[in-house]
């Protein structure tokens, strides 16, 4: 655990307090069986925001706290813990630091006090495939005489359905692949020409599909410099991968923890799972795991705090050992639990699911592996 | 003809390709995957004439004797049978527990009596039989198992609750481990068979993390079974069961051969088909990233290796007697594989392969993504993962517990 100061530990205890009173498993459990709209509870997320949550990163000229990302990280990992569906990491994290990384003042001051407090939900708009590849950008900005039209359509917008508004990656020059040419656009969500739909997705959480057809947008809709779009992005995906495998770790700490539990109790044989020595050794090495993952998410945190110039590598390195750590112990808690983990009933299965889509979020182990080793030199 | 086959081979196959002309209703070609399956009672004609067919011919179960309606075919004639069929796309309607586990079993342990009276049902498909061993106290450590069976005199009394049970919702009847001596462990089971329409008998459907309920738990309170519905000695069941263990573990790993489906049949094109539609290929047609690229190629060469492996066990066993305990390693490699086939084609659908119902998704997706979950359990069912590692380790490797 990082040397955490005085506030930033009340922060966290708070947090697990809160999400053990209000946002238990069976939170999720109650969204997914009503079929909610928007993937997560409104009145959660604003019991959320009104402790601050939503502000965490966000200046304290815009309504913030700017009490950085390490903090942030520290709430992510309890919500985390518990399967937790909220905007936290499509609209606090993720769409507040594009604006903060490139928005006009004009912008910030429209859109970072209204995310802030909750009152709004922004949300980036940026897979077109089946996998993350954010350079592979094809959705057309047109120029037009006082701006750009919009073409084409984002999958898998995360709170696509409750945002009201998104921060699209388009392309205005160059060919998919290439990192010049894209732009970013603040769009609101009822802009003409923009429809969404819905997806169900296994782990219960609100994404979209969205189509922009022919939406016209000016150029104070753009987000950093035309065409250079990509230098706000890259930087804001990186928090956002930070972030995300911050609550991967409090999801993967949790589901390892109630497996241990599991094995402390379960008798077969005339002794409880725990004594036997093939689950030992497995449950050593995801407590191995789960260590060498913190400093890698604590490491991405505190650097993009500091401003070091290896955020980049840091937030891949943590983004595939989250996604590998919590890939290993997802599986392992529906093993080692037995006929009960493939049931409905238990939790297992809901840590399972959540696994799989948090880890093809912002790129799986292997995108990171990748990007890791070309940094690299490799 | 096959280059391979010797006179009397080359003649079976011509007579079992005429058979299967005539009897195989063209429009269920290819059809396996949807009909055969446990929980589902299609009542289309065609299936059940194939159905009726099969079972006079005794092709369902082709090894097993005459005598009580198999096929009575050698496994030479069995192989051919299934090359046969495969090349017109046509499968067996006759499956379940019944051929995969109490079939056999009973063949080793049944009383005369038992076998003319449960085989046909097997044989023709008409019985279904579900399985109930494990409880919930008892499941990796089976012989543990509590559900009470008292001697009446004219009568069993059961009394107890099993769980997991598939198919125990649709089943007719149920093979179940009882403990008719509380004093001793092992010594202490015995085998009883009963109908699960039998008084006393209540089935709960248990519902999967993929969303169906293919199991169930069964309580039993007061249930009254005859006397010569026990199968082998009073508290013989343990050896049974283990025999019984072994042939669903065979079926399992698809060491079995002929049409049953195993846990390691997969096909190994349709990873190639997600590449091009999911991933990307580069110039040279290599799949586009090239991490994934290595662990399809390791996955392919495991596959590989475990077919081949399948094969040269059948081939020693031509002459032997059935499973063995080699079968313990072939339940688990098949397992992984088809796990990890699963996971593989989860990572390269992406967020394709997220989805849990309506739009936005094909029915492929959405498939593979329940298959994926379901999938889950072939390390746990039939003897766990690790319990078939602590059988190679004692009994084939002489290792010893801690002492
Ligand atoms: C889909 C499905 C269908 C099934 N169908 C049937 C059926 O039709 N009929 C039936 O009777 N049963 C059925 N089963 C039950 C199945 O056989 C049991 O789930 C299995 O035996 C494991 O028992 P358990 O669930 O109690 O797990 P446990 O025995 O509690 O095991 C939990 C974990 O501990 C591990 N473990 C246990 N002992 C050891 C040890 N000594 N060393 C190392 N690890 C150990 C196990 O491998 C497992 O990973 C089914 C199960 C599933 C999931």
């Amino acid at each position: 655990m990082a040397v955490l100061s005085e506030e930033q530990t009340i922060l966290r205890d708070s947090a697990r307090e809160w999400v053990k009173d209000k946002a238990p498993v069976q939170a999720l459990r109650k969204l997914r069986d009503s079929g909610a709209a928007f993937g997560y509870d409104p009145a959660l997320y604003a019991e959320m925001a009104a402790m601050g949550w939503a502000g965490i990163v966000v200046p304290e000229a815009y309504g913030g706290s700017e009490f950085g990302y390490l903090s942030l990280g520290l709430v992510l990992e309890e919500t985390g813990r518990t399967l937790v569906a909220s905007p936290l990491v499509s609209s606090a994290l993720g769409a507040a630091s594009a604006l903060m990384l490139g928005g006009t003042a004009a912008q910030k001051e429209a859109w970072l006090p209204k995310i802030a407090s909750g009152d709004a939900v922004a949300t980036l708009a940026i897979e077109e495939g089946p996998r993350h590849e954010p350079l592979s950008t094809a959705l057309a900005a047109s120029r037009t005489g006082s701006g750009f039209t919009l073409n084409g359509t984002k999958s898998f917008v995360p709170d696509g359905m409750a945002a009201d508004v998104f921060i699209v990656a388009a392309r205005s020059s160059g060919k998919p692949g290439e990192a010049a040419g894209i732009s970013l656009f603040l769009v609101p969500a009822d802009a003409r020409g923009v429809t969404r739909t819905a997806l169900k997705l296994m782990d219960s959480r609100g994404a979209a599909v969205i189509a922009f057809d022919g939406v016209a947008v000016g150029e104070e809709a753009l987000i950093g410099a035309p065409d250079k779009g990509f230098e706000v992005l890259e930087p804001a995906l990186d928090r956002v991968r930070a972030g995300l495998a911050a609550e991967m770790l409090g999801t993967a700490l949790q589901a390892f923890e109630t497996t241990i539990d599991y094995l402390k109790v379960r008798v077969q044989f005339g002794q409880t799972l725990g004594s036997f020595q093939a689950l030992q050794h497995r449950a050593a090495k995801m407590f191995t795991e789960l260590e060498l993952t913190r400093s890698c998410v604590e490491a991405a945190l505190s650097a993009i705090d500091t401003g070091t110039n290896d955020i980049r590598e840091l937030a891949s390195l943590a983004k595939a050992r989250a996604n590998e750590t919590l890939h290993l112990i997802s599986n392992e808690m529906v093993q080692m639990h037995g006929g009960i983990g493939m049931t409905d009933a238990h939790d297992a299965g809901l840590y399972l699911k959540r696994a799989r889509a948090a880890e093809a979020a912002y790129g799986n182990a292997a995108y990171h592996r990748e990007r890791f080793g070309r940094l690299h030199g490799f | 003809m096959a280059a391979t086959d010797t006179p009397e081979l080359a003649a079976f196959r011509a007579e079992a390709r005429e058979w299967l002309a005539t009897n195989f209703p063209a429009s269920l070609k290819g059809r396996a995957a949807i009909m055969v399956n446990l929980n589902v009672e299609t009542d289309e004609p065609d299936f059940l004439a194939w159905k009726r067919a099969m079972g006079a011919k005794g092709w369902g179960v082709p090894t097993w004797p005459k005598a009580y309606g198999g096929g009575g075919l050698s496994k030479d004639e069995a192989r051919v049978l299934s090359q046969e069929m495969v090349k017109i796309g046509a499968f067996s309607p006759i499956g379940g527990m019944g051929v995969m586990m109490f079939g056999p079993t009973l063949l080793e342990y049944g009383t005369e009596a038992q076998k003319q009276r449960f085989m046909p049902g097997i044989v023709n498909g008409t019985t279904r039989w579900c399985q109930g061993f494990s409880e919930p106290g008892a499941g990796s450590d089976l012989a543990s198992l509590a559900t009470r069976c008292e001697d009446k005199g004219d009568h069993y009394l059961v009394n107890g609750q099993k769980i997991w049970t598939s198919g125990g919702q649709y089943a007719d009847w149920i093979f179940c481990l009882v403990r008719t001596d509380t004093t001793r462990k092992h010594e202490g089971i015995s085998f009883l068979v009963f109908d699960m329409k039998s008084p006393g008998v209540e089935v709960r459907p248990i519902q999967l993390i993929s969303g169906n309920s293919p199991f169930c738990e069964t309580f039993f309170t007061d249930v009254k079974v005859p006397k010569d519905q026990l199968v082998g000695p009073l508290n013989g069941g343990w050896s049974i069961a283990k025999r019984l263990l072994q042939f669903e573990r065979q079926s399992l790993s698809g060491a079995g051969g002929g049409t049953g489906g195993g846990t390691a049949r997969f096909g190994a094109p349709d990873l190639e088909r997600m590449v091009d539609k999911y991933v990307g290929r580069d110039e040279a047609g290599r799949v586009a990233d090239a991490d994934l690229r290595q662990r399809l190629i390791a996955h392919h060469m495991e596959a590989r290796a475990f077919a081949l492996t399948l094969s040269r066990a059948a081939a020693e066993a031509k002459s032997g007697s059935g499973p063995s305990a080699a079968t313990s390693i072939m339940k688990n490699v098949g397992a992984k594989i088809a796990q990890d086939r699963a996971e593989l084609s989860m990572e390269m659908m992406g967020h394709q392969g997220l989805g849990w119902e309506g739009e936005g998704f094909n029915a492929y997706e959405l498939g593979m993504v329940r298959g994926w979950l379901g999938g889950k359990a072939v390390t746990i069912y039939g003897g766990s993962t690790e319990i078939q590692n602590n059988i190679v380790a004692k009994r084939m490797l002489g290792l010893l517990d801690h002492q």
